[in-house]
């Protein structure tokens, strides 16, 4: 069999059914034999945005997404997207061509070192040199892609790899030896976590994208309930934990609800799941949490007491752990005391915005949440609309908010959305944007005609890099250095695409234009002309306590 | 404080890439790498001394190897009974006059002169990091001209 075709029946082995990506001069053979197969494959119009596709389908489906981009500038263009989902633990399997195995390292035409590249910035990646090693290669990358704490793995393979024969193995099972992800933690370490719950009286729980990695979304809502602690959570851990629920504190950080941080800096028992303690979530690290012993639950060892001292480390999957704790825990704690002091601070500190007679950001976002009854998967872009989206819609289901959070990359949403949507057809998806993000990826507007991908997309467009401006605003005395931004007509844009589009300049017609739009069997694009200097509050300004924030209500 | 780390890793290309990226990458100070096959040919050995301020810095630095996907063992040497060895080679100047003093200075140590060209002789140690001190002390009055050290090796019992 040849190379090309070992790849692709390696991907049917492998369960791929969705492929985003881009031809060229090293993947000819592999395109070549995709030409035959059953895929859905996905041409997007810039390698980028099939990476980020590749990711968005990863996280609405739980399931590896697969890119493919030839060597040189097709590689390196996925590079931004491979080392996001890096940084969200996202599994997906990016295959690249490469010239010929006689001609690397001899700067060949289209060449790039994309081991080396993607070396930091992926879980793990190969140079396939020997045709016997491919299919191997390909079920160890999903096997890692998808096993312990996920991640992107790269597999670069040489043209005439591609063109080789070969007999077609497929190996029945895998023995990394260096590889052995823990997913049951230590009996002892659980124990003495049992012992600091019973005893806590003000338990809270952390949780973080691992709670969606794990699948671990209705033990957690069992566990906080049985225990009576508040739930706070990341970007990442949005829909993990439903967000009408009593004991929902919503998100916590530097745009997290006031209540979150402050319930925080009470606690005498903080418990982590599958969340790192990222600075965006801690704010001044040695200020954090200064009341409360740690509890914290993390299949990566190395996020253990690598940003924030932690009295119980328990490695392994948060599903796993969170059930053997509910098994452990024999005498509850009294929180009762605590839950009306976090009612109390839910009261004092309220997340609100000043309405008003232009269109408010918030205000759009809650009519997306309405029109769409909080049941569709929003993506973000990075940015104001980002924590817009994330602080605005009442999200209830794990996988139903896919957002850049680690690398914070803008131009994400977009094709993510459209990854998201290819994984779930049934699922309305909408992507939050801003006016400076959807430029950075709008040329998957064509993607989405040509392969009828029925995204919406939400601008909320304030004529500025909105973060960044807000930053400027605070922190640099009002001086805008170039974060006032043009665009095209949007409307026409998405109608020169195929596309549908509609522009709101009033309040009133907000939520007709989201009806509409879900009505569109097309993809819609919506320009929300929005008030152009509001801003995200609460913010915890860089570098202070998470408590000490600043601006609107809170 | 520095500590001896040994790594047993998948004898592949890339694989020592893998390892000083992530030195790199994470802000970690190597003081010395030495790398090379074992018995097993398809596992490599690396002895790797490490600068680490701090216990959670050291710890982080095995975790983070750890959890490359090429590496099959991470061993701290810091609290194991182990032995550790470095070898150097030593340009020093020589003469007919000092070639008896000079061997009298190496005579306590595993050390011997193994060429001598013109004016200089290039002088072999091998030891732990007290006696490679030690000998480098003695030499200093021959006039040092040169000086490479393989790095650190170390062996668990």
């Amino acid at each position: 069999m040849k190379g090309a075709d070992i790849i692709v029946k390696s991907l049917k082995n492998a369960g791929v059914e969705v492929i985003f990506g881009y031809p060229g001069g090293s993947v000819l053979p592999l395109f070549d034999s995709l030409y035959d197969a059953d895929f859905k494959f996905i041409l997007t119009r810039h390698e980028q945005g099939a990476a980020h596709a590749a990711d968005g389908y990863a996280r609405a489906t739980g399931r590896a997404g697969v890119c493919i981009a030839t060597s040189g500038p097709g590689a390196t263009n996925l590079v931004t997207g491979i080392a996001n989902a890096y940084m969200d633990s996202i599994p997906i399997v990016a295959i690249t061509g490469q010239v010929k195995t006689c001609l690397i390292g001899n700067d060949a035409f289209q060449e790039a070192d994309v081991t080396g590249i993607t070396r930091p910035i992926s879980k793990h990646n190969y140079l396939v040199k020997e045709i016997k090693d491919l299919s191997t290669t390909i079920k160890e990358a999903f096997y890692i892609a998808v096993s312990g704490r996920p991640g992107p793995v790269v597999i670069d393979i040489p043209v005439d790899i591609q063109m080789q024969d070969a007999e077609f193995l497929w190996p029945e099972v895998l023995n990394i030896r260096s590889y052995k992800p823990v997913y049951f933690g230590h009996p002892g370490q659980i124990k003495k976590a049992a012992k600091l719950i019973s005893k806590a009286k003000k338990p809270l729980i952390y949780s973080g994208g691992g709670i969606i990695t794990s699948g671990a979304n209705l033990l957690l809502r069992e566990f906080a309930e049985k225990i009576q602690a508040p739930v706070t959570w990341t970007l990442m851990g949005i829909g993990g934990f439903p967000s009408v629920h009593p004991l929902a504190l919503g998100m916590l950080g530097m745009h997290g609800t006031a209540y979150a941080n402050h319930a925080i800096m009470e606690s005498d028992l903080i418990i982590a799941v599958g969340a790192r303690f990222d600075d965006r979530v801690t704010g001044r690290i040695d200020s954090f949490a200064p009341n409360a012993k740690v509890v914290h639950i993390d299949i990566d060892p190395s996020s253990i007491s690598k940003n924030f001292r932690v009295d119980v480390p328990i490695v392994g999957d948060a599903k796993n752990i969170l059930g053997e704790l509910l098994e452990q825990i024999k005498i509850l704690p009294d929180s009762s005391a605590w839950i009306k002091e976090v009612e109390s601070l839910k009261k004092k500190y309220p997340l609100k915005y000043k309405e008003g007679d232009k269109v408010k950001p918030q205000y759009v976002v809650e009519q997306i949440d309405q029109a769409t009854k909080g049941e569709a998967i929003i993506t973000t872009e990075v940015g104001q609309n980002q924590m817009w989206a994330a602080q605005w819609y009442k999200y209830s289901h794990p996988h139903t908010f896919i957002s850049s959070g680690g690398l914070g990359t803008m131009g994400f949403g977009f094709p993510a959305a459209m990854g998201a949507k290819m994984g779930c057809p049934e699922k309305t998806v909408f992507d939050i944007a801003g006016d400076g993000s959807i430029q950075m990826n709008i040329q998957e507007l064509a993607t989405c005609v040509a392969n009828k991908i029925n995204v919406k997309i939400a601008i909320l467009n304030n004529g500025y890099l909105g973060m960044v401006r807000q930053w400027q605003e605070l922190f640099y005395k009002k001086r805008y250095a170039y974060t006032r931004i043009s665009g095209p007509d949007f409307v026409k844009l998405a109608e020169s695409y195929g596309a549908a589009g509609i522009r709101v300049t009033k309040k009133e017609d907000v939520r007709p234009a989201i009806d509409k739009a879900l009505k569109i069997d097309n993809t819609v694009l919506i320009d929300f002309h929005i008030e152009p200097e509001e801003n995200v509050y609460p913010m915890v300004p860089a570098g202070e306590a998470i408590n000490r924030m600043i601006g609107g209500m809170a | 404080m520095k500590h001896t780390i040994s790594v047993t890793v998948e004898n592949k290309s890339g694989v020592l890439a893998r390892v000083s990226n992530l030195f790199s990458a994470r802000g970690y100070n190597i003081t010395s790498l030495a790398v090379s096959e074992t018995l097993d040919p398809t596992v490599s050995y690396m002895t790797i001394v490490v600068e680490a301020k701090d216990e959670s810095i050291l710890e982080q630095i095995k975790k983070q190897l750890n959890k490359l996907i090429d590496v099959i063992t991470v061993t701290d040497f810091t609290k194991k009974e182990h032995a550790d060895r470095e070898m150097i080679l030593v340009k020093v100047s020589y003469s007919s006059g000092n070639k008896s003093k000079l061997t009298r200075a190496l005579d306590k140590y595993v050390a011997k002169i193994i060429q001598q060209k013109g004016n200089s002789a290039i002088i072999e140690i091998v030891g732990d990091q007290g006696q490679i001190a030690a000998v480098l002390l003695k030499l200093e009055q021959f006039g040092i001209k040169d000086l490479v050290r393989t790095g650190r090796v170390a062996m668990q019992y």
